[in-house]
C-alpha cells in the first residue's frame, strides 16, 4: 500500500469513527456534523471528476447541487400535500421514497449538466469558468423569482423521506446511508479513473492535441465527465436537502460552488480522497472557528490563500508527497 | 430604456477594469466585486463624515485604487504565472477576507449614501420625459469615462505600453519598460473604476456587504459577450446587457399578459426576465465562442 492509501483508509476510519463515538457519548449533533461532512464530500467527489481529472474548472456546480435539492423538495412537498406535480399529459405524483428521489435528482441534474456542458465546453480556460458561473447564477435567479416552490424563502419538508428498511429520522441511520453512498461513489470513481475513459479524460487535460491525434474527441470525453460529475453532485444535493429538511436558493448560490471547490483544494486536486479530507477539515474549521469568532470566513480565506500560494497539493499532497496516484 | 442605459454604463465601469486586467495580465479576478464594495463603503464613510459627495467620490477612487495596488503587490502578483484555478481560488479567498473584514468594520447593516442635493430632482428631457438628474449624470459620467479610457488606451504612451504588454510581455520588458509597475498601475486603475462605480451606485441602492458579487457576475457576462480583453467589447456588451435586462423586466410580463392570466404572466415573465441576459450570453456563444470583439 502506498502512503496515500494509508491516508485514505485513515480518513474513512475517522469519518466513520467519530459518529460511532458520538453515538456512544450521546451527541447527536456531532453525528449531524459528520453527515454534513459526508454529503459535502460526495458533492466534492462529483466535482473532482470534472475539475481534477478533466481539468474543467466549473464555478457553477452549485447549480447541480441545488437542482438535486429542489428535486427532493418538489417531490416531497407534493407528496406531503397529496397533490400531483403534473396531471396532463400524464400523471406524476410526488413521492417520499428516497431511492426514487435520488434517481430523479441524478437524472435532472445530469440533464442540466448536459445542457450547460454542451454550451460551456465550446469554450475553454477562463471563458469556461465565467460561463459556468453565469449559468449557475441564471438558475439561482430563476429559483428566486419562481414563486411556485417558495422563491426566495425556500421550501421546507416536515418529515425526512423514507428509505425501505431504515428509520431515516435516527441520525445514525441516516449517516450510515449517506456514508454507504459515499463509499459506493468512491469505488465508482476509482473504477472510472482506471478505465480507458478516465485515462483518456486525463490525457485530454494534459495534452489535448495528442488526444485529438489518436482520434478521440476531447469535447465528448469532457461532456460525459461533466454530466457524471453533475449527477453525483445532484445526488449530494438531494441528500443535503434531506438532512436539513429544507431547500432554498442558497444551495444554488455561487458561494456554494466556491465552497465545493474549496473542499477539493484543501484535500488535494485530482486525488480520489481529496474532497473527503477537504470536507472533513472544512466542517471541523466551520465548527471550531465558527464557535470562536463570528467572522470565521476571514480565517478560512487566509487559510485558502496560504494553500493556493504555498501548498499546492493540499493536505494529501503535503502528507503523501508529490507523486500523484491518478495520473 | 434610460434606466437600461444607466445600468449598462455602470456595468461598463465594472467590466472595463476586469477585462483590462484579464487582457493584460491574463488574470481572472473574482475580487473585483470586493473593490466595488470598498469604493462604496469608502464613499459612504467619507460622505457621513464630511457631507460632501464630491469628496466621497474621490475617496472611493482613492480607497479602491489603494486596495487594488495593495493586493496586487502582495498577492495578485504571485498569481500571474499560475493556472486559472489558482487565480479563482486566491481571489475567492480575497472575497471572503474583504467581505468579512468589511462586516467587522462597518457591521452587517446597510449604510446609505445620499444623492447630492444639486442632482436630487428630476430633469425634463427633450420630448417631455422626466428623468432623475442623478441617474442622468451617471450616464454622462460613464460615457465620459468610456471616452477617457479609449483615449488612454489608444492615444497615450501608457496605453501603448498596456497594449504592448497584452501582446508580448517579454518583449516589452526587454525594451526597458518596468512591467511590474505597469501591471500594478493597470490593476489599480481597474480597481479605481470599480470603486467609482460602487460609489455611484451606492447612492441609488444601499451600501452593504455582498453588494459586489451580483455585479461581478454580470460583469463576467458582459466580458464573455464582448470578448475578453477588449474595452470596446466591454462597452458594447455592457450596454447590451444593461438594456436587455431592464427592458426584459419591464416588457416580458406585459408580453405574457397578452395570452396568460395576469398573476401567471407576472411570475413567468419575471422569472424569464431574470434569465434573459444569460440566454443572450448563450446565444452569443453559440455563434461567437470568443465573444463579439474577441480575438481567436
Amino acid at each position: 500500500m502506498t502512503r496515500e492509501t494509508w491516508i485514505n483508509v485513515a480518513a474513512l476510519a475517522v469519518l466513520l469513527g467519530v459518529p460511532l463515538w458520538a453515538l456512544m457519548a450521546d451527541e447527536p449533533f456531532i453525528i449531524t456534523l459528520a453527515t454534513r461532512a459526508v454529503i459535502f464530500a460526495l458533492a466534492g467527489v462529483g466535482l473532482n471528476l470534472a475539475l481534477g481529472t478533466g481539468g474543467l474548472v466549473s464555478l457553477g456546480h452549485a447549480a447541480f447541487f441545488g437542482i438535486g435539492g429542489y428535486a427532493m423538495g418538489i417531490l416531497a412537498s407534493h407528496a406531503q400535500a397529496y397533490t400531483p406535480i403534473m396531471e396532463a399529459p400524464f400523471l406524476i405524483e410526488g413521492t417520499k421514497s428516497m431511492p426514487v428521489i435520488w434517481l430523479v435528482a441524478m437524472v435532472t441534474s445530469a440533464l442540466a449538466a448536459l445542457a450547460i456542458g454542451a454550451l460551456s465546453l465550446r469554450t475553454s480556460g477562463v471563458y469556461f469558468i465565467m460561463i459556468t458561473l453565469a449559468f449557475g447564477q441564471m438558475i439561482y435567479y430563476f429559483a428566486i423569482s419562481w414563486p411556485a416552490y417558495g422563491g426566495e424563502d425556500g421550501l421546507s419538508i416536515y418529515k425526512r423521506n423514507e428509505f425501505p428498511g431504515l428509520n431515516t429520522l435516527v441520525p445514525m441511520q441516516f449517516f450510515g446511508l449517506c456514508f454507504a453512498i459515499l463509499c459506493l461513489t468512491l469505488l465508482l470513481m476509482n473504477a472510472i479513473h482506471k478505465s480507458s475513459f478516465g485515462l483518456a479524460l486525463s490525457a485530454a487535460r494534459q495534452n489535448e492535441t495528442r488526444v485529438l491525434s489518436v482520434g478521440m474527441k476531447p469535447y465528448h470525453l469532457r461532456l460525459v465527465a461533466f454530466v457524471i460529475s453533475g449527477a453525483v453532485t445532484g445526488l449530494a444535493g438531494a441528500l443535503f436537502a434531506d438532512l436539513n429538511r429544507f431547500v432554498s436558493p442558497t444551495m444554488l448560490s455561487w458561494q456554494m460552488s466556491g465552497e465545493i471547490i474549496i473542499f477539493i483544494i484543501i484535500g488535494g486536486v485530482g486525488r480520489l480522497f481529496g474532497p473527503v479530507i477537504g470536507a472533513m477539515i472544512f466542517i471541523l474549521l466551520e465548527h471550531t472557528l465558527g464557535g470562536l469568532s463570528e467572522f470565521w470566513h476571514v480565517y478560512l480565506g487566509a487559510l485558502l490563500l496560504g494553500i493556493v500560494l504555498f501548498a499546492k497539493g493540499g493536505v494529501i499532497g503535503a502528507l503523501a508527497g508529490r507523486e500523484k496516484a491518478h495520473d | 430604456m434610460l434606466n437600461g442605459l444607466q445600468f449598462g454604463v455602470m456595468l461598463f465601469l465594472m467590466s472595463a477594469g476586469l477585462t483590462l486586467v484579464f487582457g493584460v495580465m491574463g488574470l481572472i479576478n473574482l475580487a473585483h466585486g470586493s473593490l466595488y464594495m470598498i469604493g462604496a463603503f469608502a464613499a459612504a464613510a467619507v460622505a457621513a463624515a464630511t457631507g460632501s459627495f464630491v469628496l466621497a467620490l474621490m475617496a472611493s477612487l482613492a480607497a479602491a485604487a489603494l486596495a487594488g495596488a495593495l493586493i496586487e503587490l502582495t498577492i495578485i502578483r504571485r498569481l500571474y504565472d499560475r493556472d486559472h484555478l489558482d487565480q479563482v481560488l486566491a481571489t475567492f479567498a480575497l472575497i471572503l477576507i474583504f467581505s468579512e473584514g468589511t462586516r467587522w468594520m462597518f457591521g452587517s447593516f446597510p449604510l446609505f449614501l445620499d444623492v447630492p442635493p444639486m442632482l436630487a430632482g428630476p430633469v425634463t428631457l427633450p420630448g417631455g420625459i422626466e428623468y432623475p438628474a442623478y441617474r442622468l449624470s451617471i450616464i454622462v459620467i460613464g460615457l465620459l469615462v468610456a471616452v477617457g479610457m479609449f483615449a488612454l488606451i489608444n492615444r497615450t504612451r501608457v496605453g501603448i505600453r498596456i497594449r504592448a504588454g497584452e501582446a508580448d510581455r517579454e518583449m516589452i520588458a526587454a525594451l526597458g519598460v518596468d512591467i511590474a509597475k505597469l501591471y500594478t498601475f493597470v490593476f489599480a486603475l481597474g480597481a479605481a473604476l470599480a470603486g467609482f462605480a460602487g460609489a455611484l451606485v451606492g447612492a441609488i441602492q444601499s451600501v452593504q456587504v455582498g453588494m459586489g458579487e451580483p455585479v461581478l457576475i454580470l460583469a463576467f457576462v458582459v466580458i464573455v459577450i464582448g470578448g475578453i480583453g477588449s474595452i470596446k467589447g466591454a462597452f458594447v456588451g455592457a450596454l447590451l446587457v444593461g438594456i436587455t435586462d431592464t427592458m426584459g423586466r419591464f416588457l416580458l410580463p406585459q408580453i405574457f399578459a397578452l395570452f396568460l392570466e395576469p398573476s401567471a404572466a407576472v411570475s413567468v415573465g419575471s422569472a424569464l426576465a431574470s434569465m434573459l441576459i444569460y440566454i443572450l450570453m448563450a446565444g452569443v456563444l453559440v455563434f461567437r465562442p470568443r465573444g463579439l470583439y474577441g480575438v481567436a
